[in-house]
């Protein structure tokens, strides 16, 4: 967060007043070196590939690209302005698939066997909160243990096993177009836009960012803070189910192993590339998208240039280092 | 212990002065002018109120804090202790109350830590180690009460105390400070530190002991210095003051009425707190009326803030009930205190009463959802005119209520965390320690809001370590000493002697 405003000791905006604001303006500067990155980025990759990388089609390949992590990445900022981190959503992406495979085959109603995938995210997330609130284990180690359990229970669920979804809907869902408009990447801007509403015009949102803060005060000012939390679990939990839902889709098939290969990485990068603060409190959503366009764009350009895999885990792990370096220097800077 | 170095100090010179020590903390004096002096095999008895400056002044003797003003001299020599490792290398160490100890290493490792020796070139020769900590130990005759391989967080506080002692003993300590040390002692324990004490006496060591307990002081000075609102008053032989004029000492400041304007007559019991007893309480019982002030009063660790924090919901009961206008409250939460129309300011207000990366506003808006919402959607100005109404009523003085609060002073901070309450009118109102570290100015405007407020109809329990501000604020004191309410005094039998009487009573 940049301290510029308070510097030039700026009056209040008329009827723009709060934290809330004050956040908007400060991520304000943030979210406006975020877009500098973002175009530093398209013009390297655009000059490299300027055959490819602004066709239609990658931009879109981009988008299909980002909308399973940015679901996750928006509610991981949520998790982390909470106070809190969720290390097992890749693991309850992969989970859910499978269950979505799963309801699909049981019940042959796509609608049954969404709400399925979303309701079993949940309830892995309040195995989560639970752990974390009433065993008062710390959030990282509580999800690094479910993560490993939620992957076994998607193993042992499907036996190991893929398994194929035969259902229209889910194509439709997976490839087909809604008003002109790819449906994931729709996805996507309804939940970032739920998400927004909720941390920027919300009761509930604006508690988050304060027991986040400082859950001591928001205890003693009244509020129900492991209510909260329990809350703020479950809502990440969903939310991988959600993206779960989409990964099935894409995939037209249920596997235990999908979403292991680092999601969770990325999405607590894209969060803290937008401005999260671990110790909470702090962040936005319209930040925890920029940072998704961000590695979105990073992970197409090196697909896009030949940079070999293994070059990319190297890069895609620099890049949550070096953004936490970068948020740990602004907040000794501006404490 | 004695080193030739000693031989050559300038003759006469004592062991450890203090000249025109001077500190400040933004507008705070903490100390002005504080002139000490202590000679070896001297044992010195630092007294005076919370906040009189004793800490202060040991912090700067131990290097953690460096003088305004002042210099520190050792047999005539200035030192100027840059920090806590500087001082202990010329011999001076302060104990404080939770010592610093390895709670995985044993307590001989801890005891000669930074000077452990090898044996076979790499690994620690344990015998060696083993004959240094007995032969410590056994000069102060505690080989039968401390193990030398004791895990040392195994060890009681008393234990740490002593450890503590021995490693400063064993580097050599010529000055030691101890900084109420039997607080949270036994009896036992408490003689067993005495008897360290005096041994280290014998040995030559210049101490300096800090206590509130004056059978102790009695027990082991050989003289007093008093501290008074940063201010050395007196030094003189233990032997020249007796323990009324120690606390006339201690006191000996005017009484002042901090309200202006008519006092009402209280009115319906509010709160009425009966037999409350958890870990730090044992069976506090007192009521509050409307248009009430009582004070708590009480040593530091008397249990002030606990019983502010019961009355709250913030900890745990084990017995007791608190009734609000005569319905019985069920605690599980401050949520559950605030429905029922309690408020508290903690004394803690950064870490606990205030977000301070948040705005004055979402800091005074914090417990009034339902005032700023329609069903969970913030209504736009209504958070902003609640916020604007309470910084003109307290007269918050800030650039703007979208100001970031932890750019406010003490006193405008300490307003921000009263506005909130005034927001939601609570019908009982918790102040504990509301002028802590605030310029005079904003007490004086926070006294005259008190007045107002039970003016209304509301009624405040204060927790306040100032007696001044107690006797000035309160229609009755209720005193605390260990977790109990030893006395419940009317505004017209209080005085500060009486109260620290009470708060430095014997314990049963």
């Amino acid at each position: 967060m940049s301290s510029e405003a308070d510097e030039i000791g700026l009056p209040a905006l008329p009827g723009r007043s709060g934290a809330v604001s004050r956040l908007m303006q400060a991520a304000g500067t943030h979210n406006l070196s975020l877009l500098l990155a973002l175009a530093v980025l398209v013009a390297i990759f655009g000059g490299m590939r300027p055959d490819v990388f602004f066709l239609a089609r990658n931009i879109e390949n981009i988008g299909q690209g980002i909308a399973i992590l940015g679901v996750l990445a928006t509610a991981q900022t949520i998790v982390i302005i909470s106070g809190g981190l969720d290390i097992s959503v890749g693991a309850v992406v992969g989970l859910s698939t499978v269950c979505i495979a799963l309801g699909v085959e049981w019940t042959n109603s796509p609608t049954l066997a969404i709400l399925f995938g979303i309701a079993v995210g949940a309830a892995a997330g309040l195995a989560n909160s639970l752990i974390i609130t009433v065993g008062g284990v710390n959030a990282v180690i509580a999800t690094l243990g479910t993560m490993a359990a939620f992957r076994g229970v998607a193993f042992i669920v499907s036996d190991g096993q893929s398994i194929s979804i035969f259902n229209p809907v889910f194509r439709m869902i997976g490839a087909g177009r809604l008003l002109g408009l790819q449906i994931t990447i729709e996805v996507l801007l309804l939940v970032v836009a739920a998400f927004y509403v909720l941390m920027r015009y919300t009761i509930v949102g604006r508690n988050i960012y304060a027991i986040g803060g400082n859950p001591v005060v928001a205890r003693l000012a009244g509020l129900n803070v492991r209510g909260y939390q329990v809350g703020v679990y479950i809502l990440s939990g969903a939310a991988a189910g959600l993206a779960g839902m989409l990964l099935a889709a894409r995939t037209g098939s249920g596997q235990p192993i999908s979403g292991s290969d680092g999601l969770e990485l990325q999405a607590i990068t894209a969060a803290v590339l937008g401005g999260c603060a671990l110790t909470g409190g702090k962040g936005t959503i319209v930040g925890g998208l920029l940072g998704v366009l961000i590695l979105g764009v990073l992970n197409n350009g090196m697909i896009l240039t030949s940079v070999p895999t293994f070059y990319q885990m190297v890069a895609r792990g620099a890049l949550l280092i070096a953004a936490v370096l970068v948020a740990e220097q602004q907040a000794r800077r501006y404490g | 212990m004695s080193d030739p170095a000693d031989l050559a100090a300038p003759a006469g010179a004592p062991l450890l002065a203090l000249r025109n020590i001077a500190k400040r903390f933004g507008v705070v004096q903490a100390l002005s002018g504080v002139t000490l002096e202590l000679r070896a095999g001297e044992v010195l008895a630092l007294v005076g109120e919370n906040g009189a400056g004793k800490s202060t002044l040991m912090r700067i003797l131990e290097g953690a804090h460096q003088p305004d003003e002042g210099e520190v001299l050792i047999d005539g020599r200035r030192h100027a202790f840059r920090s806590p490792s500087h001082a202990h290398a010329a011999g001076v160490r302060v104990i404080h109350q939770e010592p610093d100890i390895a709670p995985d290493l044993s307590v001989a490792e801890n005891m000669f830590i930074g000077d452990l020796r090898p044996a076979a070139g790499i690994f620690l020769d344990r015998r060696d180690l083993l004959r240094r900590t007995h032969a410590l130990l056994k000069r102060f005759r505690l080989e039968h009460v401390i193990s030398p391989w004791a895990p040392a967080g195994t060890l009681g506080a008393a234990h740490r105390q002593i450890l503590e002692i021995m490693r400063a003993l064993r580097s050599g300590v010529r000055i030691l400070s101890l900084d109420e040390p039997t607080s949270s002692l036994t009896e036992e324990e408490s003689q067993r530190l005495f008897a360290i004490v005096r041994q280290m006496r014998a040995e030559g060591v210049g101490i300096i002991y800090i206590s509130h307990r004056m059978h102790e002081v009695r027990a082991l000075a050989d003289s007093i210095a008093v501290l008074r609102d940063g201010h050395l008053v007196a030094q003189r032989p233990a032997g020249e003051l007796d323990d009324a004029a120690v606390l006339q000492l201690m006191v000996g400041r005017p009484i002042t009425n901090l309200f202006q304007g008519a006092r009402r007559a209280p009115g319906e019991v509010l709160l009425d707190v009966r037999g409350l007893c958890n870990t730090r309480l044992r069976d506090v019982s007192f009521t509050l009326r409307a248009g009430e002030v009582v004070g708590l009063g009480g040593l530091v660790g008397a249990g002030r803030t606990e019983v502010a924090r019961a009355v709250f919901g913030a900890d745990r009961l084990s017995a007791g009930e608190v009734r609000m206008a005569g319905r019985r409250l069920v605690l599980r939460s401050p949520a559950d205190a605030i429905a029922a129309g309690i408020g508290l300011a903690p004394e803690d207000r950064k870490g606990q009463a205030l977000l301070l990366l948040a705005s004055v506003q979402d800091n005074i808006v914090l417990s009034v959802p339902q005032l700023i919402s329609r069903l969970g959607l913030l209504r736009g100005g209504a958070a902003r005119d609640i916020a604007q109404q309470q910084v003109r009523r307290l007269r918050i003085r800030t650039p703007g209520i979208a100001q970031i609060v932890s750019k406010l002073s003490g006193g405008n901070q300490q307003k921000v965390v009263l506005g909130r309450w005034l927001a939601r009118q609570p019908r009982v109102l918790i102040l504990d320690e509301p002028t802590r570290g605030i310029d005079v100015g904003a007490k004086a405007e926070i006294y005259r809001l008190i007045g107002d407020l039970v003016a209304q109809g509301m009624g405040v329990l204060v927790i306040s370590s100032e007696m001044p501000e107690l006797l000035g604020l309160c229609d009755r004191i209720l005193v605390m000493a260990a977790g109990r309410i030893v006395a419940d005094l009317d505004r017209a039998s209080a005085n500060e002697q009486r109260i620290l009487d009470l708060a430095m009573q014997e314990q049963p």
